[in-house]
Order: structure tokens, then C-alpha cells, then sequence
């Protein structure tokens, strides 16, 4: 028989009974589908986490108040649970593989300036902070060391307050009212747009630390200090640096634990692309057994085919038909079944995750390797749970398929 | 395709079926059930035979035995002069698509399928065009009278359109024989005499027919008469004055064709 014959019969046979080549099918693109759209979840996931470790740059320290983080929860350290100016300036002074360092404060307000207002994050920064982050001005400059000793009332602002803010005129050079204390805008940062969390960036202003502690926190503790190292080779030497310096400063003994947290960024990024990395694999897995019940499925219904098309076997034989003429038509069936599952799974999990993507603002990537997976999964589905029922009926003896009731 | 694998030194020519001493012996469970005691006989090409006789007398066994949808116990089977006991299962797939085109007493057509469809089928199974195919197919089915019912399904059809649908679909590959398994045994009187008549027509072109029937009327129709009883031959006839199917049907009174289809 034709390839082409083969194929147009088994499309008929499955075209006579819809509803049970559709419920076959079912099981074949729900797990398709579900391999598709948790594979693109898993990999966007991990391509958001590698973005936002890139935009923080590579070669950067963060120091934070409190012990290392354990399974989430700061473990308590005492009350001298501190990070001070005076800590940053000794850092500064004493840590020779440290080039910038910005010690950070914030505060999350109203913005007003003439009858326009806008609510947004307010973050102390450093003279430095922009180097580190490697964030270009805009319009106007920004704010000098002199501003930062000197507590100066300046401020600069992210795009998108400079858009809100200021619509028709530009920013710099005019004033704005944070928490009722009048700042003059120095500048305007460049735009950075939304991160991989579809969080935007532009919504901040940076004002000197000095500035925020002192006008609007009230309190003298830093949240935390930002340092880039000389050179993406002197990290770890910059970061034992850092935590002599802090241990000496803080006076903890010599068997006792930090009582701050240096935190490296390429740490981080290895750690948090390798759950991610352990998270597709994870989703992946779960969506298989789906696509291996749909597997099953198939077996399943073939098997019924086999047996309630016994007499059709029969008949085929009877005139004629080859062992290896029933077995191509039923594997055929099986297959086309898996293939037709396999592609409209495809096209399900794409809409899918786009649909996931829009509403959970997750980002989720398809690469031709998912589809290659899947695709090639339910082929070798439909051939390995297809054999043995397409075997089966081949094997049968003509006479008795005919006479089977 | 088939290959002259053992030809008897006895082989006449004009010979085409030759049997010898065959038995069938059944297994249930326990219990031997002998369906055929050693059966002989020779078919010529050309005959027309009917095979006759009690239910259970062995006829089914023993056409299913020579359509090659069965093996026997035990015996030579012999056509064309190929030792048939020798064949593989391809090579009796083969024979049963080229050489033998069999009839059902149920039809057995596939459903949801239409009747060029059905009779189209043998020639999937043997290397053929497409176009061929169809106007072979076409050709059979008007051969049968049904030109006009060529895309009807089994189950639009009578019972007697069915089973010419069923003889189309046995000719369609030119076949020596023809062996039909009660042919009428589901049909009424007037059409098991139009169906009597298509098989005496082909006979009359030079197909060979085996038919099963327990009606004698029927067996009137052959030219050769068989009866079997417990699985042997009891009698072997010929029949010198067998009924011409066209004439009866002219004293049968007419049956609206459409009034029979519903
Ligand atoms: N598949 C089978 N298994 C067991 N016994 C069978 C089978 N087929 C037929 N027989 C037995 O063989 C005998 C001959 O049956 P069969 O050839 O069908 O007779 P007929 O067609 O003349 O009525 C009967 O006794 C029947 O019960
Ligand atoms: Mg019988």
C-alpha cells in the first residue's frame, strides 16, 4: 500500500470516530502543551534572573546590617545590629582593593512640585552610586561630594518622575517638595526601562544619603552600602577587605559570627540561576508525566481499536492484506493520533505561556529546543505505545479475526 | 509474486484445485472435534459447484480451508499446482488477493465505507495506480449491476446490493476462483436467484465457483453437486440440467427495488 493511501485511511478510520480520536488526542496535547508552557516559564524565568544580575554589573559588593540570611530569616545578632556612616567612610579609607563605595539610605514618599504630585522611592545615595551602577545622566549632573559633606537639599530624578513631575518644561534647575522639604533637581537620569520583573527602574529619586538621613529618615543607620571592587579579579580580596574591616569596627570575637552581610553579586547570580535551572527541570518532569499518561492514553485506545476492529482485520486479510500491511495502518493511526496531539499541544502551550506571560507579567521564552522535545516525545510516543496493539492485530490469524464476535 | 513452489506430477492440465485425503481437527479444551474426515476431490476450471449438506456437516471448514483463511490437520491442497501447506503467511495473503475472491454469507463489508471504496480494496494490497484502481473498481461494480450506487454505504444498501458489493469486491482482482460461503443464506427468494444469476454469468466468462448452500433449490443453479456429511463426502454428482437463473427470474413476480432497500 501507498504511504500516501496509508495515511488517507487512517485519517478515515479516525475521522469515523471523532469523539474518541479527539479524547485520545487530549492526553497528547494537554501534555505537549503543559511541556511547552512550563518549559518557557522555567527558562524565562531563569533569562529575568540573569538579566537583573547583569544590570546590577559583576564586579559589585553589597553590604547589609544583620547576619547572613538563613532559609529566609535573618537569625538575630544582638542590638548593635548597625551599619554607620562612620563604617562607610572607614571602608573607604581602609579597604585598598575597593575603588567606589555609596552608602545608601531611603525613604518612599509624595513628590510635589507646582500642582503636580507623584508618589515614589527616594533613595540616599553616594557621590559614587552612579559609577557603580554605571548609570549615565541625562540632562543637567549630578550632585558633587560637596553636596553629599554638606547635606545639600539637591536631588535627581529618574525618568519617569522628571516625565510626571515636569511634563511640559524640564526638570533641572526647578524644585521639588519631598515630604514638604524643597529639593532643587541637578539633574535627570537616562532611561533604563522596565527590569526582567516589569518593575520600572526610572521610578526613583536619588538624593545624597547625607541629605535623606538627615531631612527625611531621621534616623542615622544606613540600610546598606554599595561598593564596586577594582577589578572583577579583586572581588574576593575586596570583599575579606570589608569584612575585616566591619569586624574590627563592630568588635566581634574571633569565633563569633558577622553581624552584617557582604553579599557578592556573581554568588548570587550562580545560585539563583542554578534554582532557576533546577525549577524547568522541576516543571518539565511534572509536564512529562503528563505526556507519558497521554501515552498511555493511546496505548489504551488502540488497543480497544484492535479488538473492536478485529473483524475489519479479518476482513482485510481475507482479501488480501499483509501482516505488515495491518501493522503500518494501525501504527500509522497511532502515530498520526500523536503527531495531530503533538502539534495542536504545541500550538496550546504557545498561546499558553504568552497568556501567562501577559497577565503574571512573567517573562516566558520558547525555544526551538522545547518544541524539538515535545515534538520528538510524542512521535516516540505514538510509535512505542502504538507497536504492541498494531502488533497485535497483525499477528492475528485471518480466520479467526473474521469469526471473532 | 507467487512462485511455482511444488507442482504434482498428477497435475492435468485444467486442474485447479486438487485435494487429498484432508482432516481438520478442532481443540476444545479437552475435546476433538473432527470437522473433516479426509476429504478428495478434484475442481476443473470452469466448474460450477455446489456444495451441500446438514449444519456442522464440515462445508464452512472446508471452504475456509480452501480460501487459505485456514490450515488443515492434515492433507495436500493443491491450486494451480502449488503445494499451498508450504506457503508463508505473505505468500497465502498473496494468493488470497490474487487467485481467490471470497463471498460471505454476512456480507462482511466494511461499514462507513462506501461500495467503490469497498470493492477498491484488494487493490491497495497489490502494486497497482491509483487510476487503475478506480476504474477497475467501477468496472466491477457495474459488472454486478450497482453503476448507480457506487458511493452508497453498506448501510444504504440492501441486502442483495450488499452482497453484490461483496462479489464486485471478490472479482475486482480477477480471480480464478470464486468460493461463496451461503451467498443467500440472508437473502429472499427473488434475490438469491439474482444473485445466483451474477454468479452463473462469471461462470459463463470462465471464473470457476465453489458456493455452500442447504437450500436445494439453490444448488440447482451449479452444474456439479457435493454433499458432505460428517465431515466426509457422501456424494459427488454432476447435474446435467442446471436452472438458467435469467429465466426464472422472468416468472418471478417484480419486487420494487427501493420498497426492498427500505
Ligand atoms: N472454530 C471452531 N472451533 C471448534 N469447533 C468448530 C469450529 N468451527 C467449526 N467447528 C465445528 O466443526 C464442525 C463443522 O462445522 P462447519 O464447518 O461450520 O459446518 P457447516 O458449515 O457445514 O455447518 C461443527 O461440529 C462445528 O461445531
Ligand atoms: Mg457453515
Amino acid at each position: 500500500m501507498k504511504t500516501l493511501n496509508i495515511l488517507l485511511s487512517a485519517f478515515r478510520a479516525l475521522q469515523r470516530n471523532k469523539m474518541r480520536s479527539f479524547l485520545t488526542m487530549l492526553g497528547i496535547i494537554i501534555g505537549v502543551g503543559a511541556v511547552i508552557a512550563m518549559l518557557a516559564i522555567g527558562q524565562g524565568a531563569e533569562f529575568s534572573v540573569k538579566q537583573q544580575i547583569a544590570a546590577l554589573g559583576t564586579n559589585v559588593l553589597m553590604v547589609y546590617p544583620g547576619a547572613q540570611q538563613q532559609a529566609g530569616v535573618r537569625t538575630a545578632a544582638g542590638s548593635a545590629v548597625t551599619l554607620t556612616e562612620d563604617d562607610a567612610l572607614a571602608i573607604s579609607r581602609e579597604c585598598p582593593a575597593v575603588r567606589y563605595l555609596s552608602p545608601g539610605s531611603g525613604a518612599g514618599g509624595q513628590v510635589i512640585a507646582g500642582n503636580l504630585n507623584w508618589s515614589t522611592g527616594i533613595q540616599g545615595v553616594g557621590n559614587d552610586y552612579l559609577e557603580i551602577r554605571q548609570w549615565p545622566i541625562e540632562y543637567g549632573e549630578f550632585f558633587t561630594d560637596q553636596d553629599v559633606k554638606a547635606a545639600a537639599k539637591v536631588c535627581v530624578l529618574g525618568r519617569t518622575v522628571a516625565d510626571n513631575l515636569f511634563p511640559e518644561t524640564s526638570a533641572v534647575e526647578q524644585t521639588v517638595r519631598i515630604r514638604n522639604v524643597p529639593f532643587k533637581v541637578v539633574g535627570v537620569l537616562t532611561k533604563k526601562g522596565q527590569n526582567a520583573n516589569g518593575q520600572d527602574q526610572d521610578d526613583l529619586i536619588l538624593a545624597p544619603y547625607s541629605t535623606v538621613i538627615r531631612r527625611l529618615t531621621h534616623w542615622p543607620n544606613l540600610r546598606s552600602i554599595l561598593i564596586s571592587a577594582n577589578s572583577l579579579a579583586e572581588m574576593t580580596t575586596a570583599q575579606k577587605q570589608v569584612t575585616e574591616v566591619l569586624r574590627m569596627r563592630h568588635k566581634i570575637q574571633p569565633y563569633d559570627a558577622d553581624d552584617f552581610t557582604v553579599r557578592n553579586q556573581t554568588d548570587l547570580a550562580a545560585t539563583a540561576t542554578a534554582t532557576t535551572e533546577i525549577l524547568t527541570i522541576l516543571l518539565a518532569s511534572i509536564a512529562s508525566v503528563s505526556l507519558l499518561v497521554g501515552g498511555i492514553g493511546i496505548m489504551n485506545i488502540m488497543l480497544v481499536s484492535v479488538t473492536e476492529r478485529t473483524r475489519e482485520i479479518g476482513i482485510r486479510m481475507s482479501i488480501g492484506a499483509r501482516s505488515r500491511d495491518i501493522l503500518t495502518q494501525f501504527l500509522i493511526e497511532a502515530l498520526v493520533l500523536s503527531l495531530l496531539g503533538g502539534i495542536t499541544g504545541i500550538i496550546l502551550g504557545t498561546v499558553g505561556s504568552s497568556v501567562i506571560s501577559s497577565i503574571a507579567k512573567w517573562p516566558t521564552i520558547i525555544t526551538p529546543f522545547s518544541v524539538f522535545l515535545s515534538f520528538g516525545f510524542s512521535i516516540a510516543i505514538g510509535i512505542f505505545f502504538g507497536f504492541y496493539p498494531a502488533r497485535k492485530a497483525a499477528m492475528l490469524n485471518p480466520i479467526d479475526a473474521l469469526r471473532y464476535e | 509474486m507467487i512462485h511455482e513452489i511444488t507442482t504434482t506430477p498428477a497435475q492435468k492440465d485444467g486442474v485447479l484445485i486438487q485435494i487429498n485425503h484432508l482432516t481438520k481437527v478442532y481443540q476444545l479444551g479437552e475435546v476433538d472435534v473432527h470437522a473433516l474426515r479426509g476429504v478428495s476431490i478434484n475442481v476443473s476450471r470452469g466448474e460450477f459447484v455446489a456444495i451441500m449438506g446438514a449444519s456442522g456437516s464440515g462445508k464452512s471448514t472446508f471452504m475456509n480451508i480452501l480460501g487459505c483463511l485456514d490450515k488443515p490437520t492434515k492433507g495436500d491442497y493443491f491450486l494451480e499446482g502449488i503445494d499451498v501447506s508450504r506457503l508463508t503467511r505473505d505468500e497465502l495473503a498473496a494468493i488470497r488477493n490474487l487467485k481467490i475472491g471470497f463471498v460471505f454469507q454476512g456480507f462482511n463489508l466494511l461499514s462507513r465505507t462506501s461500495a467503490l471504496e469497498n470493492v477498491e480494496l484488494p487493490l491497495f494490497y497489490c502494486s497497482i495506480s491509483n487510476k487503475l484502481r478506480k476504474s477497475r473498481a467501477i468496472a466491477a461494480i457495474e459488472r454486478v449491476g450497482l453503476g448507480d450506487r457506487i458511493h452508497h454505504y453498506p448501510n444504504q444498501l440492501s441486502g442483495g446490493q450488499q452482497q453484490r458489493v461483496a462479489i464486485a469486491r471478490a472479482l475486482v482482482n480477477d480471480p480464478s476462483i470464486i468460493l461463496a460461503d451461503e451467498p443467500t443464506g440472508n437473502l429472499d427468494s427473488r434475490t438469491s436467484v439474482e444473485v445466483m444469476g451474477i454468479f452463473q454469468e462469471l461462470n459463463n466468462n470462465g471464473i470457476t465457483v465453489i458456493l455452500v448452500t442447504h437450500e436445494p433449490d439453490i444448488a440447482q443453479f451449479a452444474k456439479r453437486h457435493i454433499v458432505f456429511r460428517d465431515g466426509k463426502i457422501k456424494s459427488d454428482k454432476f447435474n446435467p440440467n442446471p436452472r438458467i437463473a435469467s429465466e426464472v427470474l422472468k416468472e418471478l413476480p417484480m419486487i420494487d427495488e427501493e420498497e426492498e432497500a427500505a
